[in-house]
Formats: C-alpha cells, sequence, structure tokens
C-alpha cells in the first residue's frame, strides 16, 4: 500500500516520471539561485521577476497557441528584457533595484494578462499563471534540463565574484570589475530559471520552489555551501511529495508542490538550529566559553 | 616618487562637491593620516583614489600602480555580516590578485591565509561566521586581509573606530609594520592624538583641503577651528563652480 502510494505512480505513468525528472532539474538549479536571491535580500525582486516574463509568454500564446516553445522563448525574451532595463535604471540613477523593478514588473503583468485575454479563455489564462507539470512532454522536459545545466555551469563561473559582491562589495569593485557582469549574469539565471518554473508551476508560483527552499536551508545551516545542498534536498523532496499529494488528492500540482515546501518552511521555522523559535525558546544551558 | 597625484580633483555625489579642488602628491612609502569633521569629505576621497568614485572634476593619478596594487579597508558597515561566510573564507578573498575567477586555494595558499589570520591573533576563529564576531575581533579580520593583498598602496576608512586600547594598539603596530617596508599608507582617522604621535603627514579636509604637510605644522588650532566650521549641507540652489569655468577657460 505504501509502494502504490509512494512509488507506484512513477512506475505505472510516465507523465507522472516526467514531472519527477523535471522537479529534480528545477530543485538542482533553481533551490542554489533562490539561495542567493534570499542572501543578497532579492526574494521579492525573483518575486517581480516571475510576473515579468508573462507578457513573453502571453505573445508566444497569442502566436501560437499553448505551444511550450514559443511561450518558453518570449518568456526569456520579455524576462531578459525587464532584468537589463531594471539593471541599467539602477546601475545607472540610483534607484534600488527592487524600486526599479516594481514599475517594470506591475507593467508587464498588465501587459500580458491583457495580451492572454484577447486571445484565450480563462483556462488558458489560469494555465499560463499556474503551469502544468503533469502536461510536459518529452521536448519540454529537454528545454527545462538544459537550462537547468546552463545554470549550473553559469553559476559554477561567477560563483566566487557573486559571493564577494553579496558580502563586501566595495572590496570587490577595488579588485575586479567582476562584479557588475556577475550580477547581470546572476539576473540572467533567474529569469532562465523563472521559465523554467513557470512550465512547472506557472507565473504565480514559479519563483516558489527557488525561495521556499532557501528559506528552509537558512534555519539549518550557518554555512553556504551547506545551505545549498540543503535548499537543493528541500526542493527536491517538496517537489516529489507534491506530486504524489497531487496524484493522490487532485489538488493540482504546482500548488501541491508549494504547499508541501511551505509545510517544510514552517517546520524549519519552528524547530530549525539555527535561530528556530523552539530553539530560541528552549536554548538549554550555557556553554563554558 | 609619488604614489599618488592629485590634479585639482573634485569628488562628489550628484554635482555637489564632497572634495573640492584638491592638488598635490603623496610620496612613495609615506604614512599620511587623513582628517576632518564628520561630512569632511574622507571617505569619499579614499573612495575616489580606490576607484569606487571616479572624480566629478580634475584627476587621480596613481603613480606607476596597477589598481590591483591598492588594499582598501572600508568602514565595517559597508560589509553584510549577515552573509554566511567563516572568517577563514574571508579573510582568503585578499588572494584575490593571484586566483582570480577561478584560481584554486591551494596548501601554499591556506598557510598564507592562516598565518595572516594568526598574524593579527585570531587564531582558533577560522571557521567562524563573520557574522559572530565582535566589531573588533571584525575589524582584525579585515586587516588580515588587506596584509594578504600585499599591495603597495593601503587605504584605510577609519580603521579604529570603536574598537578597544588593545586591539587599536596592535592594529595600529600592523599599519607602521607596513610603512617600515616601504608601502604607502593612507589612514581617515578622528584620534588627534593619535595622529600627533604616529603620523608624520596629515591632511585636513573639510570638504576641501585646509592644510597638508607635516603634522606637527599642519595639526594647529587654527587649521582645526578652520575645519570645525565647515558647512556640512550641500546647497541644492548652489550655482555652478566659478572655479571650474576659470580652470576650464585657462585650458
Amino acid at each position: 500500500m505504501v509502494y502504490d502510494a509512494l512509488i507506484g505512480p512513477f512506475t505505472e505513468f510516465e507523465f507522472m516520471r516526467r514531472a519527477l525528472a523535471a522537479v529534480i532539474a528545477l530543485s538542482l538549479a533553481g533551490a542554489p539561485i533562490g539561495v542567493f536571491l534570499m542572501l543578497r535580500r532579492m526574494s521579492l525582486v525573483g518575486d517581480a521577476m516571475a510576473h515579468a516574463i508573462l507578457p513573453g509568454a502571453a505573445v508566444g500564446f497569442l502566436l501560437s497557441g499553448l505551444n511550450l516553445f514559443a511561450m518558453t522563448a518570449g518568456g526569456l525574451l520579455a524576462g531578459f528584457a525587464v532584468a537589463i532595463l531594471a539593471g541599467v535604471v539602477a546601475r545607472s540613477t540610483g534607484l534600488k533595484e527592487d524600486a526599479s523593478l516594481a514599475t517594470f514588473y506591475l507593467a508587464s503583468l498588465a501587459l500580458g494578462v491583457a495580451i492572454v485575454s484577447i486571445k484565450g479563455t480563462n483556462i488558458d489564462l489560469l494555465h499560463v499563471l499556474f503551469g502544468n507539470i503533469l502536461a510536459m512532454d518529452d521536448q519540454t522536459l529537454l528545454v527545462v534540463a538544459f537550462n537547468a545545466t546552463v545554470t549550473l555551469l553559469v553559476l559554477a563561473v561567477i560563483y566566487r565574484p557573486l559571493v564577494i559582491e553579496s558580502v563586501d562589495p566595495l572590496f570587490l569593485r577595488t579588485v575586479s570589475r567582476a562584479g557588475g557582469p556577475a550580477h547581470l549574469a546572476f539576473l540572467a539565471l533567474v529569469v532562465i530559471n523563472l521559465v523554467n518554473g513557470f512550465q512547472a508551476l506557472g507565473t504565480l508560483l514559479a519563483v516558489g520552489l527557488m525561495i521556499l527552499p532557501a528559506g528552509i536551508a537558512r534555519f539549518w545551516s550557518r554555512d553556504l555551501t551547506v545551505m545549498i545542498c540543503i535548499a537543493v534536498v528541500a526542493a527536491a523532496v517538496s517537489g516529489y511529495a507534491g506530486l504524489v499529494l497531487s496524484f493522490q488528492t487532485r489538488v493540482p500540482s504546482g500548488p501541491a508542490i508549494i504547499l508541501v515546501a511551505t509545510v517544510f518552511y514552517i517546520v524549519s521555522v519552528l524547530f530549525g538550529r539555527v535561530g528556530g523559535i523552539v530553539r530560541q525558546l528552549f536554548p538549554g544551558r550555557h556553554l563554558e566559553a | 616618487m609619488a604614489a599618488l597625484h592629485f590634479h585639482n580633483v573634485t569628488l562628489g555625489y550628484d554635482r555637489h562637491p564632497a572634495v573640492h579642488h584638491l592638488n598635490g602628491e603623496v610620496a612613495a612609502g609615506a604614512l599620511i593620516a587623513v582628517i576632518g569633521p564628520n561630512g569632511a569629505g574622507k571617505s569619499t576621497l579614499l573612495r575616489g583614489i580606490v576607484g569606487i568614485l571616479k572624480p566629478l572634476d580634475g584627476s587621480i593619478h596613481l603613480g606607476g600602480l596597477d589598481s590591483r596594487d591598492i588594499a582598501y579597508l572600508p568602514q565595517s558597515a559597508e560589509i553584510d555580516r549577515s552573509f554566511p561566510i567563516s572568517v577563514f573564507d574571508f579573510v582568503g578573498t585578499g588572494l584575490w590578485r593571484g586566483t582570480g575567477l577561478f584560481g584554486g586555494i591551494g596548501k601554499a595558499a591556506r598557510e598564507k591565509i592562516l598565518r595572516a589570520i594568526a598574524s593579527i591573533g585570531l587564531n582558533g576563529f577560522e571557521n567562524r561566521p563573520i557574522g559572530t564576531l565582535s566589531g573588533g575581533q571584525m575589524q582584525r579580520v579585515l586587516f588580515a586581509r588587506v596584509l594578504l593583498q600585499d599591495a603597495r598602496l593601503i587605504v584605510l576608512d577609519e580603521p579604529f573606530n570603536a574598537i578597544d586600547s588593545k586591539t587599536t594598539t596592535d592594529l595600529l603596530a600592523l599599519v607602521k609594520r607596513w610603512h617600515g617596508e616601504g608601502r604607502t599608507v593612507l589612514a581617515a582617522l578622528h584620534d588627534m592624538e593619535m595622529v600627533r604621535t604616529h603620523f608624520s603627514e596629515t591632511l585636513v579636509l573639510a570638504r576641501g583641503p585646509v592644510a597638508w604637510g607635516p603634522t606637527a605644522e599642519v595639526l594647529t588650532p587654527e587649521n582645526l577651528l578652520v575645519a570645525m566650521r565647515m558647512c556640512e549641507a550641500f546647497d541644492d540652489s548652489a550655482a555652478a563652480c566659478a572655479a571650474d569655468d576659470a580652470s576650464s577657460r585657462a585650458a
């Protein structure tokens, strides 16, 4: 019975295996990006970017219906355009990046919903807003896996300047010009992973599988590498458990995945080793030194 | 030989000068204190020297130095101490000139980092996250990173602020050691007694140069009074600088 509930859906149905593979790819790439978004105090920037990809995806939809390639390409273009425009405005005017993004993403979201409404139905709009990981075909899965691979490779290249720019940006500016390009590359990775998440979780929840695992990891470690590992595992386990929950209860897959991650987050807030509420209420006896 | 040349340098923000019309040279191997009240432009000048801030006017020439020959110790408020990075890794960033984007931290580099941490008296702190350090310990960590940078020009922004006398003494000894090794050191400071005792040359700033020269001649009550009377606020309705017009006409 346990086998039927937890393993059976994946051995029996190909669409569940594809969904599981997608969710693992999303976790491997998206969770480390989420950790950096959180540590760079850009969690809400990620959310804003998620909305910003909507008009591009909507134009793809307008041109070729629910074609995931067209929607992905449109989303990538729109996301990059907003990321670069907001980054350029922030760096050249002194406006904070989140404020700059807020203006762009609100316009993008309004434009995106307007475009979808022109041609589509409410069901199409729901698909764009909340995604459907269970409807993923082989080609889309390959796109998701390719994007995840690119993310990990680029992250490896910019890892060092990204860390130094996060902790001591002035120092990096005195020893290297890598800070600006690393930041822009990081924004590009955010967009790529949001488009990836968009396929599975939709515009509104795409950032969830990036930020929630990062938040979970923050409560269990003070070491960056360990935090990234915890975030990846938390995302993958949330994805797996969310798929099982969705299969067994008919809750839509995207919200199911995010709800499971939210439960892990609440457990971490309560019992986390680093700053968890219970740990603070009952810290144990003080140490000798 | 000069390590730095200031040619009619004006540095500031939104066209408002924080350091106005500074001319002069810093000799290689000099030990210079930069003093002045809050808002006098000390940090702005140091940021201009290390290339973080571009001059609004004039220029700063690094006498044959590459920008990587400069080590900068910022005020610790500029550092995000909530970021999960250990003392070892943070100090290790001082090796950027050798490692760059991809260079590994080998055995020799690890030993260098450990030696730097030990030399500022933080043995045993290597794996501690920087967020758990006291203000004085963090200041020592910043000095350890400067030590690793092995730079010919060292720029210190208020390096002894809010730290105890023992830490100040230890870190001041390090500054004098750098000076003894022939490195050029500029430090923004507030402690007049320390400046009088340990720094041979002083620049008094008050949004512009008040005096610059041997400390004993520069640190006079008259100069300090001029600096104290400095107008701190920017004037939003100020006209374009007439001196700049004159200098461009002359050019």
